[in-house]
């Protein structure tokens, strides 16, 4: 019963943790891990926003100006890899990091050493992948989704890219093992499974889901491997193999994959929508059962990226079918969000803006992402840019939308200090106008009959491209916005308060702000 | 509720991890050298994989000691268990991926092959059945008979499962003879499992001309047995650990969850076989 002795012994244990670079290398520590993956996310964020903006330039108007074909190939390529694999995911892991200990009222995750590796597998990954446009031969240029038999003719930045994404898995897989143990086990006395935050919950699922794919994922870039050096013929047909079949491996991953950095963004703007209309979320229950039926249906739609590539009608069917089931659940949560909100008393700070904006635009993704499961309409836009139009909406308008919700939200909680509201206004305003002048006259390309991953373009395209460039480079620019707002947030500002927004529940608003080094030594009961 | 809160260990900042990505560093990139020829690939990954062993063995070192030492209390044990749980379930899916690309070449894209437009115009005469080397290039091969050798490992690796199962009863006894005599038993069936999967590659490539390379089955057949044999292996390595350590005087009868990790992971490890004898060797 002695809750407050081991407490004070257990303080004088930290007197010899390293510092300096040292702190950083060897820490245990969940925020700073946590605090680790926000930058490395961001570093990664900006480095595929140059190659996107290196893309958005040459494809400003018809004609090569910029740069070769090969190396705009490597560039969609490894845009997509960094920005899936280097910015959002890790993004969505430092918030588990930072955030799940404090929401549960856990002294820290539950394999901190681990937890340290996890994290630092990705600056290797990093290092492997962005380095491979260095080698001979440039970067792999097979498109993100590493499609035999192209992955198994590039050079040897496809073997780079293939061990990065094997180093980015091992790393995935025991962040998901982290983030699964200590939500089941280190919950405090009374948080009951249904009393714990939403965010909780989505990324207790998405941990599942990665644990689920990520050795997926693995196997089919090992095949790709042993296909290139070892004379295997897994997706060769000469041998017996089958191209398609590489395709059906890694969309059983990619699909999943999908719902793998939106649930967190669920998660996010069900914590952040409840606060600022002081209202408790709508449907707590449905939205948890929602998010699990979202998981289990990802496993079951994953040809539906396939509508082209050759099926019997009855299979097009069932993924077809499949697929638009998805939207029944994910209509559940909209609704619940805006049902929060209805009567709510609502203000809107940034984090407020940045998630309505998010239930805007990211719906906008979702309608599109039906439009395109429609099996016959499927073939006419698959590879076109009104797929590239869907998938930014609902990963840059849902994912990335919701990280900055999640970040202006906790950033007085991480800091201590308010950030500043003008510049975090300006940065949402200034992101979801560029957002859509960039990505909304892709829909009017990709109906056109503009196909993506080409550097060069028929004349009648000429207008929209333009269009999508300046808002590219509008939306790059924005994010600098994003850079003063978190750099003044931590040098200084307002002084934030252990709970700094009035509508905000929930255990993490119970620490000061800046949170303690270590929180929740001893678990609080929670009634 | 407990009326005593158990404090949960947090470990000290650590040096082993960035050992470990370091080591992978080294692997990746000397691997990749390697395949392409290029720059010092063997030196560099053998830095690897030798600065992975030192990261193994410091960590593991180290959490055996803050086992032994009493560090852990219920609630970390139960974190073990939770995790190696979840740990089996993703190896779990990385042999679903190859299961089900056994499963989707041999229904459905090897008899398409063979079948309409595919014979009639791209590889005319090709016979879509199982087994099969593709439609051009590869050498003729005997395919691998599941009741020679294959059927005698089933039974080598369902005793050592036994064995293990003896020896944990050994354990929950206090029987430490009977422990000992146990693990001993079942690192020596993995081993002669392994032994004869070695002899097995050796007589199929010098007398069957199976090999990784011949087609599709012999890609199926090599990686899927190939690294099924790997996590023998690593089972094996794990168990032979458990051996010293029982002989060192480490675990309780209510204390030895890593016994029961390596358990369980020989158990998985055993379940895989039986799937790969039923759906590689047999059918």
């Amino acid at each position: 019963m002695s809750a407050v002795t081991p407490d004070q012994l257990h303080d004088d244990h930290h007197h010899h943790a390293p510092g300096g670079l040292m702190r950083w290398i060897t820490t245990t520590n969940h925020k700073d891990i946590g605090t680790m993956y926000l930058i490395f996310s961001f570093i990664m964020f900006l480095s595929g926003g140059v190659m996107a903006l290196t893309i958005r330039a040459e494809l400003f108007q018809p004609g090569l100006q910029i740069v070769q074909p090969e190396f705009f190939n490597q560039l969609t390529t490894m845009h997509g890899l960094v920005m899936v694999f280097g910015a959002i995911m890790p993004a969505f892991v430092g918030f588990a990091n930072w955030m799940l200990p404090l929401m549960i009222g856990a002294s820290d995750m539950a394999f901190a050493r681990m937890n340290n590796w996890s994290f630092w597998l990705l600056p290797v990954a990093a290092i492997l992948l962005i380095g491979s446009f260095f080698v001979p031969g440039g970067a792999t240029a097979a498109g993100w989704t590493l499609y035999a038999p192209l992955s198994v003719q590039m050079g040897m930045g496809m073997d780079l890219t293939i061990f990065a994404v094997h180093i980015m898995g091992i790393s995935s897989i025991m962040g998901a093992i982290n983030i699964v143990v200590t939500i089941l086990n280190m919950r405090a006395p009374g948080m009951t499974m249904m009393k714990m935050p939403l965010f909780c919950w989505t990324w207790l699922i998405t941990a599942y889901l990665l644990i689920a794919v990520m050795p997926v994922l693995a196997g089919a870039v090992t095949m790709i491997l042993t296909d290139r050096h070892f004379g295997t013929a897994f997706f060769n047909a000469a041998g017996g193999g089958d191209p398609v079949l590489y395709q059906h491996v890694f969309w059983f991953f990619g699909h999943p994959e999908v719902y793998i950095m939106i649930l967190p963004a669920f998660g996010i703007v069900s914590q952040i929508i409840p606060t600022f209309a002081r209202k408790p979320l709508f449907g707590y229950a449905s939205m948890v059962y929602a998010t699990a039926s979202i998981a289990i249906l990802s496993f079951v739609v994953w040809a539906h990226h396939m509508f082209t590539t050759g099926m019997p009608a009855a299979t097009q069917l069932f993924f077809m079918y499949a697929t638009m089931l998805i939207a029944v659940p994910t209509g559940v949560k909209v609704f619940n969000w805006v049902a929060t909100m209805w009567r709510g008393s609502m203000t809107f700070e940034t984090p407020m803006l940045w998630a309505t904006g998010f239930i805007f635009v990211f719906t906008m993704g979702g309608f599109t992402g039906l439009i395109c499961a429609i099996a016959p309409i499927d073939i006419q836009v698959q590879d076109t840019y009104y797929v590239v139009a869907h998938f930014h909406y609902v990963l840059v308008a849902g994912s990335l939308f919701a990280l900055f919700a999640g970040a202006y939200y906790w950033l007085p909680k991480w800091t201590g200090h308010m950030y500043p509201e003008g510049i975090g206004k300006l940065h949402f305003w200034a992101s979801i106008i560029f957002f859509n002048i960039t990505f909304f006259p892709m829909h009017f390309l990709g109906l056109a009959g503009m196909p993506r991953r080409i550097p060069d373009y028929a004349l009648q395209f000429a207008d929209f491209n333009a269009l999508a460039s300046i808002g590219a480079f509008g939306f790059g620019l924005s994010q600098l916005i994003f850079i003063v707002a978190v750099v003044k947030c931590v040098r200084g500002g307002k002084k934030a308060a252990a709970s700094p927004w009035e509508g905000a529940e929930g255990l993490e608003w119970t620490v000061p702000s800046p949170a303690p080094y270590h929180t929740f030594e001893t678990p609080p009961v929670v009634k | 509720m407990s009326p005593t809160i158990e404090k949960y260990f947090v470990p000290e900042p650590s040096k082993f991890p960035i050992f470990g990505s370091f080591a992978l560093l080294c692997i990746g990139a000397g691997a990749v050298m390697w395949l392409n020829h290029v720059g010092p690939g063997p030196e560099v990954l053998l830095v690897g994989v030798a600065t992975l062993i030192y990261m193994l063995f410091g960590w593991f070192g180290q959490v055996i000691r803050e086992s032994e030492s009493g560090k852990y209390g219920k609630n970390v044990d139960a974190s073990f268990r939770w995790s190696m749980g979840w740990f089996i379930f993703s190896e779990v899916m990385f042999f679903a991926a190859f299961f089900g690309v056994l499963f989707y070449v041999r229904v459905i894209s090897v008899p398409a092959l063979g079948s309409g437009e595919n014979e009639s115009v791209l590889w005319s005469g090709f016979q879509g059945v199982w087994p099969t080397a593709g439609p051009y290039g590869a050498d003729a091969f005997s395919p691998m008979e599941a009741w020679g050798i294959p059927a005698l490992n089933t039974l080598i690796l369902l005793t050592s499962g036994a064995t293990l199962t003896w020896a944990h009863w050994g354990m929950m006894k206090d029987n430490r003879t009977q422990l000992k005599l146990g693990l001993l038993l079942t690192v020596l069936l993995g081993a002669l499992f392994m032994g004869f999967q070695v002899y097995e590659y050796m007589h199929a490539y010098s007398e069957m001309n199976l090999k990784l390379t011949s087609g599709i089955y012999g890609s199926t057949f090599y990686m899927m047995t190939g690294f099924h044999g790997l996590h023998v292996t690593i089972g094996a390595i794990m168990l032979l650990v458990m051996l010293f350590r029982v002989m060192a005087g480490h675990f309780t009868k209510d204390h030895h969850f890593a016994f029961e990790a390596a358990a369980w992971y020989w158990h998985f490890v055993d379940v895989v076989w039986l799937l790969l004898f039923v759906v590689v060797y047999w059918l």
